[in-house]
């Protein structure tokens, strides 16, 4: 029953270090919310205000119905699972979990019921009188979701929880963490700074840079439609290629020409869209995965792009290519039998109708 | 340990266990006969006060005779210190009296002090740092002259002069200074986010310093404990410009200001009184001796 | 308390009331006040008000039963101009503090960096070595009274008595009794009781040196020598920088070993600033001098202390 909306929201450091400048974001109950962004982007500061842990400067939080600035974070009703886990290394794995709820008194019974359910979700029933010092990583990262689950909160908060992790584990907890909001509903803020994690969990992505929110989405919004240069370079792996480029007049439709050799015809559905940036300066946007080897294709919309492969990476499914176009380094994603010997011409696939067009002026998709 | 060896010298695992080289093993003898003579020096007065308190006042004074051994053991010194003086009905009582009471006031509020140190974000918290480590650098001598005003004014209200709550009340002032500085290194040790999760969880200020920042400091407040102990009991300015009355004296000035009276004889009872004073210190060492090396190391260290 | 904001709250500015406004003009957490001021009530009634009222006994003729007065600087001018125990006092201090000193540093490094080199019997070692240091002054250095008194002296006994020294006719040394000799005796038994200190730290700096430097040093070829002039040493600086100035500061206060060793004697000649403001405020009833002898203290500290700490200041920026 907890929406959170965040309005206005400012947070200063000292004198004049902005962490946060702004934000506007309201989000629903039950939902699951990625923050993410690159450190320093205010994602953390974000998260740790609507716990309560960080004062506000200025706006309003608002947790369910009650504006929450002044509440001290005891009476929030949140919980939280910090990045290091942040158990109580001096009780027990049950000690832990009944922690917050013998605080408020719960009836004993009822505390062991509750721990025991999340002990059993969480695969964690053996571990219940152990301490953490003797737990492994992926353990004590149970451990700490468990002692959230348990209070059964308003609200639950994630703070870069798998990024002490090792990459195995990280994949097999984010799954986890999945099948466990499927299982327990209720309103998650998850700051990570894996846009992976993001995408793979996340109902909705808000993405921070700068103190201030670059865009919101969900997963396939942030995707395919990214608003601005950013968004569109941090979501994604491997990252988006960023040519410099024209738009120039070609009879009835337009053209992006990238070098002196290259051009590549636009789509004609976006050409009144791109019609007003013919002369200026442009970036031309697109994925490696837009790029691939030759396919024999009847629509307009895929191009043919003639390139001499400068580097091959194989990574067993796909092989990535690297070449050169007018100085810029640009990777593409081929079916590895049809990739060229490296020196070699190659013919590459362009799906034009993937493609980005970022004013440079104001670093916007248009 | 061995195993470790036979890496360094080379040799395989088999046959690891007997090969350490003979240069190595002397290299290492060497370094155990080097340290022997510090090793006599420091523990020379001490067996020095032990061997003495056991002789009889006949031995002491026969001075042709080696004094670093004892014809036989006589208890004629632990017993007239029983008979003739307050030591172990006043001196010793005192001691531990004035010892405990100020080493818990002092441990509490320096516990709460080191916290907010440590932890808490307030106007004026580094200067109250720097308050905290100027005083503990004034020292003792600076300041009795003018504590005996401040008791006797104190006297007037509360009968304290001449009684050793005048040393518990004063002893706390090279105390805290000394456990805060110690503390706000421990505290400053544990995560921020222990403490931050035993708010989300329900915590008080209070709630999350006594249930989780505590806990988790439990090596440090043994530390601190352990300094204030021994640092109140060796204490001798103080006591001995705060007392005058026999009944009221700790052991250091007990002894040393009503066992000598220009009386020739008096080296056996003043060494047993000695040694007394020293064992309670020693066990409480022996028994912790890892927590006060680590508290004496920590502040320069760090 | 929180309630009181939910209604009004409006979107710049936050929320009214005491407790943020608190909040905005002094830190996140002003209870810190509350937690500090035990200490802070503390350390007004019992050093800074002490201390103050010190300043004040040293401009005064303070005598004990005694109304007293102010006179102004007159202490001072005569204790610099009259006293010529004041200049014994000083000159004490000075070789005091530089020979046990550089004594504890010297000897501290050579003990340390053997204790350190040991695999067996470490605590046993490290335990009774540290004895001196925790066991009570005053009672430990009743003992050495005993070993150097003129007529028990146990050293003595061992010149008189054992075999290299009996071949030469050795009178009895007056340790305690001869001005040099007693100033010696003072000092050495103030080495023997704060070197457990200067080995233990040092020792445990010693081993906060990570050992891939070593090894380093090892591959580009330098010797035992060079790796404790060019990486021991200078990686162990701050920790004896610190020592320094806790030791020296302790030292310079120092009371109870020359006390109960020699009161001062013989004739005034090893009395240090605490023992001499004892005897002058204590034992001759002349307060106000004895706190402007102890006032000369202070800014011998602060001045050490500062020096020190530009030192250190300078010196441990070292990442490991």
């Amino acid at each position: 029953m907890a929406e959170i909306r965040l309005q206005d929201l400012w947070k200063r450091y000292g004198a004049d270090v902005m962490a946060v400048r702004g934000i506007n974001l309201d989000i629903e109950h039950n939902e699951f919310v990625a923050l993410v962004g690159p450190s320093g982007c205010g994602k953390t500061t974000t998260l740790r205000m609507i716990a309560g842990l960080e004062d506000i400067t200025g706006g309003q939080i608002q947790v369910g119905d009650r504006v929450v600035n002044d509440v001290p974070p005891r009476d929030r009703d949140i919980a939280m699972v910090f990045q290091n886990y942040a158990l109580y290394p001096h009780m027990s794995v049950y000690g832990n979990m009944s922690f917050g709820l013998r605080l408020r008194k719960t009836d004993k019974a009822e505390i062991d019921r509750r721990v025991m359910s999340a002990a059993e979700i969480l695969n964690i029933g053996e571990l219940l009188e152990r301490r953490p010092g003797q737990l492994s990583g992926g353990q004590r990262q149970r451990v700490a979701m468990g002692r959230a689950i348990v209070r059964d909160p308003q609200v639950f908060l994630f703070d870069e929880p798998l990024s002490n992790l090792d990459a195995k584990l990280r994949v097999q907890m984010r799954t986890e963490i999945k099948k466990i909001h499927q299982r327990v509903k209720t309103t998650v803020v998850y700051v990570t700074h894996d846009q992976v994690e993001a995408m793979t969990l996340a109902d909705r992505i808000v993405v921070m840079n700068h103190g201030v929110i670059e865009q919101v989405g969900s997963p396939d919004e942030m995707y395919n439609n990214p608003q601005t240069r950013f968004v569109a370079s941090f979501i994604g792996s491997p990252a988006m290629n960023f040519i410099d480029c024209g738009i120039e007049q070609t009879g009835a439709g337009l053209a992006i020409r990238l070098s002196d050799q290259v051009a590549l015809g636009v789509p004609t559905d976006r050409t009144d869209r791109y019609a007003p940036y013919v002369g200026k300066d442009m970036i031309f946007g697109i994925r490696p995965e837009h790029l691939t080897e030759h396919r024999p294709h009847a629509e307009e919309t895929t191009q043919d792009l003639q390139i001499q492969v400068e580097v091959l990476e194989p990574m067993g499914m796909d092989t990535m290519v690297f070449f050169d176009i007018d100085g810029t380094e640009v990777c593409g994603r081929s079916e590895p039998r049809s990739v060229s010997d490296v020196g070699e011409a190659m013919t590459l696939s362009v799906n034009m109708d993937r493609m980005h067009l970022i004013d440079p002026s104001t670093d916007m998709v248009v | 340990m061995n195993s470790s060896v036979s890496m360094t010298t080379g040799g395989g695992a088999a046959v690891a266990e007997n090969k350490v080289p003979l240069w190595r093993r002397r290299k290492a003898m060497a370094n155990y006969i080097a340290l022997l003579p510090y090793l006599a020096f420091a523990l020379f007065p001490f067996y020095i006060i032990f061997i003495t308190s056991l002789k009889s006042k006949q031995e002491i004074n026969n001075l042709g005779k080696s004094p670093f051994w004892t014809r036989g053991i006589e208890w004629e010194n632990f017993t007239f210190l029983w008979t003739d003086t307050v030591f172990f009905e006043h001196w010793m009582i005192n001691t531990f009296i004035v010892t405990t009471v100020s080493t818990i006031i002092s441990v509490s509020i320096g516990i709460l002090a080191a916290y907010a140190l440590a932890r808490l974000r307030f106007k004026g918290v580094e200067a109250f740092g720097v308050a905290v480590f100027i005083t503990y650098l004034v020292p003792q001598t600076l300041l009795f002259l003018p504590l005996v005003d401040v008791i006797n004014f104190i006297d007037d209200f509360i009968p304290i002069r001449d009684t050793y709550w005048s040393l518990i009340l004063t002893y706390p002032t090279f105390l805290i200074p000394f456990v805060t500085w110690l503390l706000m290194g421990y505290f400053r040790t544990i995560p921020f986010e222990v403490e931050e999760c035993a708010y989300l969880d329900g915590c008080t200020r209070l709630g999350a310093l006594f249930r989780v920042v505590l806990p988790m400091a439990i090596p440090g407040i043994i530390c601190a404990i352990l300094f204030s102990y021994t640092l109140s009991w060796n204490e001798f300015l103080y006591s001995l410009v705060f007392i005058q009355d026999e009944h009221a004296k700790t052991v250091s000035v007990g002894v040393f200001t009503e066992l000598i009276r220009g009386d020739i004889y008096f080296w056996g009872s003043l060494m047993a009184a000695c040694m007394l004073g020293t064992v309670p210190i020693v066990i409480l060492y022996g028994f912790l001796m890892d927590y006060y090396t680590s508290g004496l190391t920590q502040g320069a260290i760090k | 308390m929180a309630t009181a904001s939910e209604v009004e709250g409006g979107v710049r500015n936050t929320s009214p009331g005491v407790r943020s406004f608190l909040r905005r003009n002094l830190g996140p957490d002003t209870d810190g006040y509350l937690f500090v001021l035990p200490s802070i009530v503390m350390v007004l009634c019992l050093i800074v008000y002490p201390f103050g009222l010190a300043v004040y006994f040293s401009m005064s003729d303070a005598f004990i039963g005694e109304p007293m007065e102010f006179i102004g600087l007159e202490n001072f001018v005569y204790i610099f101009e009259e006293d010529d125990i004041f200049l014994l006092v000083i000159r004490n201090t000075i070789l005091f503090a530089v020979i046990s000193v550089v004594c504890k540093v010297v000897l501290g490094l050579l003990c340390a960096l053997l204790l350190q080199r040991i695999t067996h019997l470490k605590r046993f070692l490290r335990g009774a070595m540290l004895l001196p240091f925790v066991a009570p002054t005053a009672l430990t250095t009743l003992g050495w009274w005993l070993i150097l008194d003129p007529t028990y002296s146990h050293i003595n006994w061992i010149l008189q008595n054992t075999f290299p020294f009996t071949l030469f006719e050795i009178r009895d040394y007056q340790f305690l009794g001869e001005p040099t000799l007693a100033l010696g005796s003072v000092i050495f038994v103030n080495i023997w009781r704060g070197l457990p200190f200067f080995i233990i730290t040092i020792l445990a700096g010693l081993m906060s040196i990570p050992d891939h430097l070593y090894e380093a040093a090892d591959i580009d070829g330098a010797s035992t020598w060079q790796k404790f002039w060019k990486i021991t040493l200078p990686l162990l600086k701050p920790v004896l920088a610190i020592i320094i100035l806790f030791s020296t500061i302790f030292t310079l206060a120092d009371f109870n070993i020359v006390y109960v060793l020699t009161r001062g004697g013989p004739m005034n000649e090893t009395h240090l600033f605490a023992t001499y403001s004892f005897t002058l405020g204590i034992l001759n009833h002349e307060v106000g001098l004895g706190a402007a002898i102890s006032l000369f203290l202070f800014p011998m500290m602060v001045l050490f202390v500062i020096f020190l700490l530009r030192m250190v200041r300078r010196d441990s920026a070292y990442e490991l």
